[in-house]
């Protein structure tokens, strides 16, 4: 290892758009392993536009800046390469895929990712061992298995499944865009006991929430408030609860 | 649609190439004397050569539909040859006898004649042009009491069955292309399986066209006597060439009381190029009439032809019969479709099920055209028709033409639609899982059609979503 500080994710000046509106507008952010980041923010703020951009949705354009992980150019890697890197979305608004079976979703992006790493593929039957051990940490029934991805979930099976994904998948740096939104007390509780389950000294987490609520049951280390494009306060936990008590519209008028 | 759905590959065509075979050809044109020229190389009663005539004269007077959704230079059916068969094929032919060329055919399309390299458990009857060159299994088949053999053998061979069934589901006068048919069919297979019999493998034809300019018109009879049952594949190629052909074929199936068909295709004629130049044109009429308690299934993945007309139907003559369909249908470059089905509930209880999975890719133009009929005395039919398509980038179209008919006020209809696109949304969902954007687009794609591949048999379901694979190569990137 070198000496000069690596982060694990190190964001310089970036500026993302999209159909030509800017949206994020100069971000600097860096995240170690180990850490929880809470990035809150007004709606339009831009907090979705970044989780975005991290994963590679070519619908978001890059206008400035960088983004390295693990010391790497981050933004110029296709979507799956970065997944395979060990970077995870779990979606606001997760995609259904009528016909194709969540078991065999999960079992191809497993085998896609290890393969990347070098590693052989795993046996059927080894998978769904292991998948069904990771769905009792999201409270999930193995009917969900032969259930088409997505397709007729409610919103909190939706998030749940995004989860058990993230479950499989074992990310590096996992981003949860607004997993909270939708969610009643019981699925949010479920959800939560299912990230702080997988948190681990070497992966990192990025929880991108609207509401405090959510830091009540994933207490973060470090709360970024986005507000138009830029990061306009950081501080510890206790951020996240004065923003619950005093709202945005004092950060905004400072910024 | 960004570069991800644009450009995931076009492989090539690998069925396209062209045999070096002596063959035996009529010059180009059709007339009552090719017709009789036909009949007299193939040794057929008079009987047979009269109901060709018969069909010709009606076809003089017939005129070529323009009612599908497709469009295409007209046709010269003047400058097609009508007859072209391999020198070789001697009638009647052991398998040994089969020309070692024509073997290698077979085994380069990935099928085999040689006694002991069979398919297991798969009858085959091998199609080359105008004539049958070989028909595997025949003694197994014949221990159960199934005749499975070329057309032209069982008009031979059992002309009584041949004359009591053929044009008794889609008569020479039906349509101006099996009328065409009627009177230039060259071979095809023939099936019986006789009373209570379950026929103990499966049995396909494989369709092969080589010769230039030449047409195919085969005409294939399956008859399931009382309480028998048989599942049938077919498949087809053709070698790429710049000029269109043309394939009119006739497909009869007669399922008698308590009987089951099930006929499964997956079609690959040559597509034409990228541009549109050649490729099959597809004008093929199937349908079957099933008895008292009986069904029929159609199970059809159409990935081939520069143009597809085609409309597996079901006559649900007797009381209590089914009548399925499972399709898929995928055009990508300039490809045409437009296939369907027609369900005619006559029968009371008579029950029909549609499903139909349409993929447009490329510039190509896909269109679902199904017809229900209930009439009057069919008491309590019943239809569900499910009809979906999806998009695959914006130049390409899907189109749906449900004809409905209810004359009995106790039946029940029912018709669902939807048309897709697959999304960049979920392309980057995928990937953002780690899979690429080819495995993203076979996966969603194979999704889209599980309800037709579960229906066909195992090792073809398999095959089809291969082919599937490699027909939208190029339309996603």
């Amino acid at each position: 290892m070198s000496i000069k500080n690596e982060y694990m994710l190190d964001i310089k000046s970036l500026r993302a758009g999209i159909a030509e509106r800017e949206i994020l507008k100069g971000i600097n952010l860096t995240i170690n392993p180990g850490e929880v980041h809470a990035v809150m923010g007004p709606n339009g703020s831009g907090k979705s536009t970044l989780a975005q951009v991290l994963a590679g949705n070519p619908a978001y354009e890059v206008l400035g800046g960088s983004a390295t992980y693990n010391g790497e150019e981050l933004l110029v890697l296709e979507p799956e390469v970065r997944a395979q890197k060990g970077i995870f979305l779990a979606f606001q608004y997760p995609v259904e895929i009528p016909g194709v079976t969540n078991a065999y979703f999960l079992r191809s992006a497993y085998n896609e990712i290890r393969k990347a790493r070098g590693e052989e593929e795993i046996d059927p039957l080894d998978f769904l061992d292991l998948i069904e051990e990771r769905m009792k940490l999201v409270e999930m029934d193995s009917s969900m298995l032969n259930r088409s991805v997505n397709a007729g979930f409610s919103g909190g099976e939706k998030k749940r499944n995004e989860i058990l994904q993230m479950a499989v998948l074992q990310p590096k740096l996992a981003i949860l865009d607004e997993t909270d939104s939708g969610l009643d007390i019981d699925a949010l509780r479920i959800v939560a006991g299912g990230v702080n389950a997988l948190r681990r000294p070497d992966n990192a987490t990025i929880v991108v929430t609207h509401y405090q609520r959510l830091l009540n049951y994933i207490v973060p280390d470090f709360v970024h408030v986005l507000a138009n494009g830029r990061i306009v306060r950081s501080g510890g936990k206790e951020l996240a609860l004065e923003l619950e008590e005093r709202g945005y519209d004092w950060l905004l008028d400072a910024a | 649609m960004s570069t991800a759905i644009e450009s995931l590959v076009n492989r090539e065509y690998q069925y396209g190439f062209v045999s070096d075979i002596e063959s035996d050809t009529v010059a180009p044109g059709l007339s009552e004397d090719v017709v009789r020229i036909i009949s007299a190389k193939k040794n057929e009663p008079e009987w047979l050569l009269e109901w060709r005539l018969k069909a010709y004269r009606r076809w003089l007077t017939m005129k070529e539909p323009h009612w599908p959704n497709v469009t295409y230079p007209p046709i010269d059916y003047q400058a097609s040859r009508y007859w072209s068969a391999p020198t070789s094929v001697k009638p009647l032919q052991s398998l040994d006898e089969v020309d070692p060329e024509l073997v290698r055919t077979y085994e380069k399309l990935g099928i085999s004649l040689n006694e002991q390299k069979f398919l297991s458990g798969v009858a085959v009857d091998a199609i080359f042009d105008s004539v049958s060159v070989g028909t595997t299994m025949k003694e197994e088949l014949a221990a159960h009491g199934v005749i499975f053999c070329s057309f032209g053998e069982a008009v031979k061979e059992h002309p009584d069955l041949v004359r009591k069934y053929l044009g008794s589901v889609v008569p020479y006068s039906d349509n101006f292309f099996a009328a065409l048919n009627s009177a230039v069919f060259s071979d095809g297979s023939f099936c019986y399986v006789p009373k209570g019999v379950k026929c103990p493998m499966e049995l396909s034809t494989y369709f092969r066209i080589n010769a230039a300019d030449t047409g195919q018109f085969e005409r294939t009879l399956i008859i399931a006597d009382e309480g028998a049952s048989v599942s049938y594949l077919e498949g087809c190629t053709a070698p790429k060439r710049s000029t269109n052909q043309l394939h009119a074929a006739v497909v009869e199936i007669i399922a008698l009381d308590n009987a089951a068909v099930k006929y499964s295709t997956v079609q690959n004629w040559y597509a034409g190029d990228a541009e549109g130049k050649g490729g099959i044109y597809n004008f093929v009429t199937k349908r079957g009439k099933a008895h008292t308690n009986s069904k029929i299934s159609w199970t059809q993945v159409e990935t081939g032809s520069a143009i597809t007309w085609k409309y597996p139907s079901v006559i649900l003559q007797g009381d209590n019969s089914t009548g399925e369909f499972y399709s898929v249908a995928v055009v990508n470059n300039m490809q045409q479709a437009d296939t369907g089905t027609k369900m005619i509930h006559i029968g009371k209880n008579t029950k029909s099920t549609i499903v139909s999975k349409g993929i447009s890719a490329g510039h190509g133009n896909n269109s679902y055209r199904g017809r229900v009929k209930v009439m009057p005395r069919a008491d309590n039919a019943r239809n569900y028709t499910q009809c979906d398509s999806m998009l695959i980038g914006n130049r390409c179209g899907a189109h749906t033409f449900p004809y409905i008919e209810v004359e009995n006020p106790s039946a029940t209809v029912e018709h669902e639609a939807s048309t897709s696109k697959i999304g960049e949304d979920q392309i980057f969902y995928c990937k953002q899982r780690g899979i690429s954007a080819e495995q993203a687009v076979s996966m969603i794609v194979s999704g889209f059609c599980r309800e037709v591949f579960q229906e066909l048999p195992m090792e073809f379901a398999l095959e089809a979503q291969q082919l599937l694979g490699i027909t939208l190569e190029g339309s996603v990137g």
